[in-house]
């Protein structure tokens, strides 16, 4: 066992305040200086979201709050449609750059990743801190767009070409708005190239002695591979971003086609192509979506074997099945363009990969549900989550089947079906990954352990949140209720109206819970029972140090790790029914 | 790069994986930019060819001369070399500034059309990019003067270098073919 004293090197004494908390080259001070930020990025988005709720349910019910905050997008605190519409482009940017990369890759990643391996930090840690940095700023240039010109853009997160590219003249916010978004984007991607590099490197170089990669615990499994999908995806969407930032402001026509009047001008532009702008972005897109779940899946295969006491099922296919999904994100960008005009045979060319990579996904999870069956599970806020996971995944992946077809896609790709196929799949059961991973880990980062009743509390009421939320949108999108309008009344789809309301309620509802997590992180940091140094009985390096861990990881020496991940279930030292990996042979 | 299980020390061959990384993804980027290029000008009317100015293959003899003063430098420790690679570098980004001048004196400047706009695009990235280079190799040469350079951090900073000037000759084939 790896003596777990914590003796601080005399280089993290001499540090100053801002050295040591600020601007640190800790990759576990980064680690939750990314967590801080995702933390107000996802609060904010979470606003934003009820914001656009309360529209939808009741259009003409002022906020009087929101009339003051935005007298042109909403006098009398009534929103207009282009303020809708900006809204959400903020919503969906900020959640899928800011919370849903940021927390479960970017934040516990570089938490835990260095420790996993055995390391003392990451391989470049200067530039591991410059990254959160360059993220911070890429977030701020984002905000600004609130409050600056006539707002925030409209064009949503894809920023789909010409409206992204043409300017002032396509809407409020697509002044400078517009042009913030695309520096803010093309800032993260730097951000996030940073990081994947450092990800990898430190995964590649930096093992300890007997960390051989079947070994990895699978949380860094996932990190690692995700980091390799990131590296590819921002390297392609940050070049995309330069392209339309010209188009913007340097007269180019990369996106833009020719004759285009917009607002009765014509634009001074010509030959450009607004579907190459699809093309980047999805290449950049839809590999996006599985950097922003894979995490969640490596944190799901490490909780739990550690709460059902038994070892996960199929390791090694679980790790194949990860490197299978990470090269078919590639094949498959153009099931976003089904709608957008496509050759049919090129839509089918990229229908069947959408049907293949189907399953991996399908496999990982019989994994999951064949490692709980028969298992005494352990029911703690984590596993609860990591079991949650397995349900909003699947359900969200169900509907990925209907859309993954040309055929079906055209009926159901503009409405709230494909709404509630991508927020269960990638936005709740990354979010779901993100809080089994905060209940899991908490104790090892800040010492101390979280409360179990609130956990569950938040665990049961969140559930059921989120199934009372996006289910009925299934229902709303197969009655072919269009998405991104922002009001309902004068139209054929008002019988939908009590089903939109419910939805509002189950969200405020369901947003009101999350105070609870807030209130139970807040408290069990100043007042959490005392962490013991392996609380769950796990295998993994991080708990043979103490918790939270000493500057240098290890307390001055590497382990050596004799054995894997997976050693649950099994006659251990001491009478336990686990092995550590650090443990002596 | 350590198989099966790190031998627990920090190795000179970090600062290589990393450069390796690095590579793979500016790759990336280029290629992602060379296929905007091939979807623009495959659907557009308004695409006319560019006549590259005569300045640039002097520049490419300058970036190569500079790989080849770089190795030079790295295998006889001759300190004076890597000062010539590093003066040939910033010429190389000199010469392409001017190589733009000649181009913005023809009316061609990023918005007069596709072509001239991806050749802005591509030859300012790249220039960026050597300016990287020249950063990193001015910091080999500073730790150098201070008392020595890891072989693994010199041969990582080589490798970029020579990466630039197989990215530049690739660019040029793409710019004389397609622009």
């Amino acid at each position: 066992m790896t003596h777990t004293t914590a003796h601080p090197p005399a280089h993290a004494q001499r540090q100053s305040f801002l050295r040591k908390h600020v601007f640190s080259v800790d990759h576990k001070v980064i680690g939750r200086q990314y967590l801080d930020l995702a933390l107000v990025a996802v609060v904010t988005g979470m606003v934003l979201s009820w914001l656009m709720r309360f529209h939808l349910g009741w259009p003409d019910t002022p906020v009087p709050l929101l009339g003051k905050l935005a007298p042109t997008g909403a006098a009398g605190g009534v929103m207009t449609p282009e303020y809708y519409l900006e809204l959400m482009t903020m919503h969906g940017t900020i959640m899928v750059f800011f919370v849903l990369t940021t927390a479960p890759f970017a934040g516990f990643g570089n938490y835990f990743l260095p420790i996993h391996v055995g390391a003392e930090d990451m391989a470049f840690p200067r530039i591991n801190m410059m990254s959160f940095w360059v993220t911070l700023l890429a977030f701020l240039v984002l905000v600004a767009a609130f409050f600056v010109g006539d707002g925030p853009p409209l064009s949503g997160w894809t920023a789909y070409a010409p409206l992204s590219a043409v300017g002032k003249d396509a809407g409020p916010g697509q002044g400078s708005g517009q042009t913030l978004w695309a520096i803010s984007i093309a800032i993260f991607c730097i951000a996030q190239l940073l990081g994947s590099l450092n990800f990898i490197a430190t995964t590649l170089d930096l093992r300890t002695k007997g960390m051989s990669l079947a070994r990895l615990p699978y949380a860094t499994w996932a990190w690692f591979v995700t980091a390799v999908i990131a590296l590819v995806a921002f390297a392609v969407l940050l070049p995309a971003c330069i392209l339309l930032i010209l188009d913007r402001v340097a007269g180019t026509s990369f996106f833009i086609p020719g004759g285009l009047v917009i607002s009765d001008r014509l634009q001074p532009h010509m030959g450009g192509s607004p579907l190459l702008w699809q093309h980047l972005f999805w290449f950049f897109g839809h590999p996006e979506v599985y950097v922003a779940i894979l995490p969640g899946f490596g944190i799901i295969s490490q909780i739990l074997p550690v709460f059902a006491r038994k070892p996960l099922l199929g390791p090694r296919v679980f790790i194949a099945c990860l490197v299978a999904i990470a090269f078919l994100s590639y094949t498959v960008w153009g099931h976003h363009m089904f709608l957008s005009g496509m050759n049919p045979f090129s839509a089918t060319l990229f229908s069947v990969p959408t049907l293949v990579i189907t399953i991996p996904a399908a496999i990982i999870t019989l994994l999951w549900i064949g490692t709980v069956y028969g298992a005494r599970l352990r029911l703690t806020s984590a596993s609860l989550f990591a079991l949650g996971f397995v349900s909003v995944f699947v359900s969200g992946g169900i509907s990925g089947f209907f859309l993954a077809q040309p055929s079906t896609d055209i009926y159901l790709h503009g409405t709230y079906f494909v709404v509630a196929h991508f927020h269960f799949v990638m936005g709740v059961a990354a979010m779901f990954g993100i809080f089994a991973g905060t209940y899991f880990w908490f104790p090892k980062m800040f010492g101390r352990m979280m409360s179990e009743t609130l956990g569950k509390w938040h665990f049961w009421l969140t559930f059921i949140g989120v199934y009372c939320i996006f289910m009925p949108m299934h229902y709303l999108g197969l009655a072919g209720n269009v998405r991104r309008y922002s009001a309902f009344t004068d139209d054929y789809l008002q019988p939908l109206i009590p089903l939109h309301r419910f939805i509002t309620i189950a969200a405020l509802f369901t947003g009101a819970v999350q105070l609870i997590f807030l209130f139970n992180l807040i408290r069990s940091r100043l007042r959490g029972p005392k962490a013991a140094d392996n609380p769950w009985e796990a295998t993994t390096l991080e708990w043979s140090t103490s918790s939270p861990p000493p500057h240098d990881n290890f307390g001055g020496r590497r382990p050596t790790v004799a054995y894997g991940p997976n050693e649950y279930g099994v006659a251990g030292p001491a009478g336990r029914d686990y092995v550590m990996q650090a443990a002596a042979q | 790069m350590t198989n099966g299980g790190g031998d627990g020390a920090l190795g000179s061959s970090v600062a290589q994986t990393g450069v390796w990384i690095g590579i793979g993804t500016i790759a990336m980027s280029f290629a992602a930019l060379t296929s905007a290029l091939v979807v623009r000008q495959s659907g557009a009317p308004d695409w006319h060819h560019l006549q590259l100015p005569a300045l640039l293959y002097v520049n490419t003899l300058v970036l190569l001369g500079s790989s080849v003063t770089l190795e030079w430098a790295r295998r006889r420790q001759a300190p004076l070399a890597l000062h010539l690679t590093i003066a040939l570098g910033v010429m190389f980004v000199v010469g392409q500034i001017l190589a733009w001048r000649q181009l913005i004196a023809q009316q061609q400047s990023l918005a007069s059309g596709p072509s001239s706009a991806f050749f802005y695009v591509f030859t300012a990235l790249h220039a960026m990019h050597v300016l990287g280079g020249v950063a990193g190799l001015t910091y080999v040469e500073r730790r150098m003067t201070a008392g020595g350079v890891p072989p693994g951090t010199y041969k990582a900073a080589a490798l970029y270098w020579h990466f630039m000037a197989v990215l530049w000759l690739y660019l040029l084939l793409l710019l004389t073919i397609r622009a």
